[in-house]
């Protein structure tokens, strides 16, 4: 039944020791008439074939902004990308046309919103737009997109999906509706799928439905995923690598399980400290005080000083570098050893 | 849906009757002499008069003679008879003489509000606070506030007298191009309306989250603004122009009587001035049905443009 959605694996045209996808010092600022805020300052990543990255943010973090960036879909204006590089199969993205990065577009990388709901088109029934993307860049027939959205539609586990190929997203539930979405992007059978917060609108147990469903799908179709969330509990059981975003850089990359075990940067450990926990009773669940900043107006120094416990003097004048701390783990802190020490504790 | 617009059409029997109701009321209220209304200015035999008493009705008095007299018009009117102006003139034949001006009139102001205001009005909402949204800004702010009696006198003198570009007036049997002016000028008001609601509209869409998939699918820029927004910027703007259909098939007393074209707005004009009851009572009978069929149309368009819109 599914066997046409399996895309055999092809030779991977990515250089050899270069990453399949990877994000380098971007710079991205939102220019409005109240000034200008620094969004992504120097944010960097890469995704491997075949793996999963979770990037782990609050609201404003510019998570989503800088998977927007690789897709090419910011508004610009009022978004600006200031510097950095894209490279996607080692090919710079952000020195391509628009014509070219619009062949990547859903090909190449494709992309799942947070509220399916507005983000499919209210007016179109979803087969159609299922369709719409085989026939428009495939130039598929008519029938021959049905055919093939009814199939991608199996390929989510939407139950009786081809009676339900004329409905419209409104009459589809939340979770029903998110799986529409991601049969959507798998459409042209992309090698690298971001899934911007997928679970974030629905209810707890349809979350866990789609998570899994998006790490099946993952293993399947031999994607790479990245995985935007603000939710710690979605990551565990679906990452391989953790980078977690503050103000627009990232401040901590790690594997999970490492991660979990000794986080090794102020804010990530703030941020693991206030999930409430089943084993531990009676205690006041702690909170990361403050506010994030002001991305017009970002604090000097290290940007979370304000709302770090760890901060000292230096904290205020020197920016942090990424400090390696092997295993492939880098911390953007002054005292990212220590911390990790303290958590490991 | 059935259900929705049968209950629809029971509602209007009752607007129906409310309205002529209504009307009748207002017109024969204040009215002082009909019959010498009728005459003008001649004085009316006892004959006349003794004849005329009789054929109205006119000898009962009071709430009694009112209800006996609308219970007999409305009585003809479901015949199909709209009964006889003052002048003794059919009335069904003065609609049947004025309803395809208007008709015309109406479907020029009409294509000039789609042609110009909505091509405009997408224009202007993808081009954002350029020079041309500011200037299309400007000029329907000025169109909307200059009222019609104005306007329309304003366009004939200029375009119709002084450099002769168009025909001044209609005349009796108007051809297209004598009412192409007045359809221009009537159409202005829903022009700019048009123009405003597409651009705001098609702006809404722009930004909205499904145009964000689209892009994400890799569709060609194109598409995504003539396929996913302008679907979704049209329904209001359809809706609206459906309703303004429906108030420019009433006929538009102001231009129609500027130009000299004998529609119905222009009738219904002549009416109110020479005190026409019979003539005013049924011409409005007439486009409260217009109004109310056109409102019912508008209605079940908008749940066919939106499937998220659902009668019961």
């Amino acid at each position: 039944m599914t066997q046409s959605a399996v895309r055999p694996t092809p030779a991977s045209p990515t250089p050899p020791g270069g990453h399949l996808l990877e994000v380098r010092d971007l710079h991205v600022e939102f220019r409005t008439h109240e000034g200008v805020a620094k969004v992504i300052n120097g944010v960097s990543y890469h995704l491997d074939a075949g793996e999963t990255l979770a990037v782990l943010g609050e609201s404003g973090s510019g998570k989503s902004v800088t998977a927007q960036a690789i897709m090419g879909i910011l508004d610009t204006p009022p978004a600006h990308v200031r510097s950095g590089q894209i490279l996607y199969q080692g090919r710079d993205l952000l020195t391509q046309s628009e014509e070219q990065r619009r062949q990547v577009r859903g090909k190449e990388i494709a992309m799942i919103f947070q509220d399916a709901l507005s983000a499919l088109n209210p007016v179109f029934p979803v087969g159609w737009q299922i369709g719409e993307t085989l026939r428009q860049r495939e130039g598929m027939s008519r029938a021959d997109a049905r055919r093939r959205a009814v199939e991608l539609m199996d390929l989510v586990k939407i139950p009786a999906a081809a009676k339900r190929l004329g409905d419209y997203p409104h009459q589809f539930s939340g979770g029903m509706r998110q799986r529409v979405m991601i049969a959507m992007a798998l459409a042209l059978n992309p090698k690298v799928l971001i899934a911007d917060e997928p679970t974030t609108a629905l209810d707890v147990t349809v979350q866990a439905q789609i998570m899994d469903l998006l790490a099946d799908l993952r293993r399947d179709l031999d994607m790479a995923m990245i995985l935007i969330t603000h939710d710690l509990g979605v990551v565990a059981g679906v990452a391989d690598r953790i980078a977690v975003m503050y103000a627009g850089r990232i401040v901590e990359h790690a594997d999970v399980r490492s991660l979990y075990r000794a986080p090794a940067h102020p804010y990530t450990k703030g941020l693991l400290e206030s999930i409430p926990r089943m084993d531990v009773r009676g205690q006041a669940l702690s909170t990361i005080k403050g506010l994030p900043p002001n991305l017009m107006r970002i604090p000097s120094g290290c940007p979370f000083h304000p709302r770090c416990p760890y901060a000292q003097q230096v904290c205020v004048d020197v920016v942090p570098h990424d400090l390696v701390l092997g295993d492939g783990r880098t911390s953007a802190c002054h005292f990212a050893q220590e911390v990790r020490d303290d958590s490991a504790r | 849906m059935f259900r929705y617009i049968l209950r629809r059409l029971l509602q209007m029997v009752l607007a129906f009757f409310g309205t002529t109701l209504i009307v009748y009321a207002l017109m024969f209220a204040g009215q002082g002499d009909p019959i010498q209304a009728l005459a003008g200015e001649r004085p009316v035999t006892a004959a006349q008069r003794a004849y005329l008493t009789e054929k109205y009705h006119l000898d009962a008095t009071g709430v009694g003679g009112f209800f006996y007299r609308y219970f007999d018009y409305v009585k003809s009117l479901l015949q199909g008879d709209l009964g006889q102006s003052l002048t003794g003139r059919q009335i069904g034949d003065i609609l049947q003489a004025a309803w395809p001006i208007t008709v015309k009139l109406a479907l020029i102001a009409l294509a000039v509000a789609i042609i110009f205001g909505v091509t405009a009005g997408v224009i202007a909402g993808i081009r954002r606070a350029s020079i041309f949204d500011n200037s299309t800004l400007v000029l329907t702010l000025l169109v909307l506030g200059i009222p019609t009696i104005v306007l329309a006198p304003l366009a004939q003198y200029f375009l119709g007298v002084k450099w002769q570009l168009f025909p001044p007036t209609a005349g009796s049997e108007p051809t297209f191009y004598a009412l192409l002016l007045p359809g221009i000028v009537l159409g202005s008001l829903s022009l700019a309306t048009a123009l405003r609601l597409t651009r705001t509209s098609v702006a809404e869409n722009l930004r909205a989250d499904y145009v964000r998939t689209a892009r994400s699918k890799g569709l060609v820029k194109r598409r995504i603004v003539t396929v996913h927004v302008l679907r979704n910027s049209l329904i209001p703007v359809v809706t609206f122009l459906g309703v303004e259909l429906g108030n420019l098939m009433s006929g538009a007393i102001i231009t129609e009587g500027v130009f000299n074209i004998p529609g119905v707005g222009f009738n219904l004009f002549r009416g109110i001035r020479t005190e026409d009851g019979p003539l005013v009572v049924g011409i409005v009978s007439v486009l409260v049905v217009v109004y109310l069929v056109s409102n019912l149309v508008v209605d079940v368009l908008y749940a066919v443009l939106d499937p998220r819109i659902r009668y019961e």
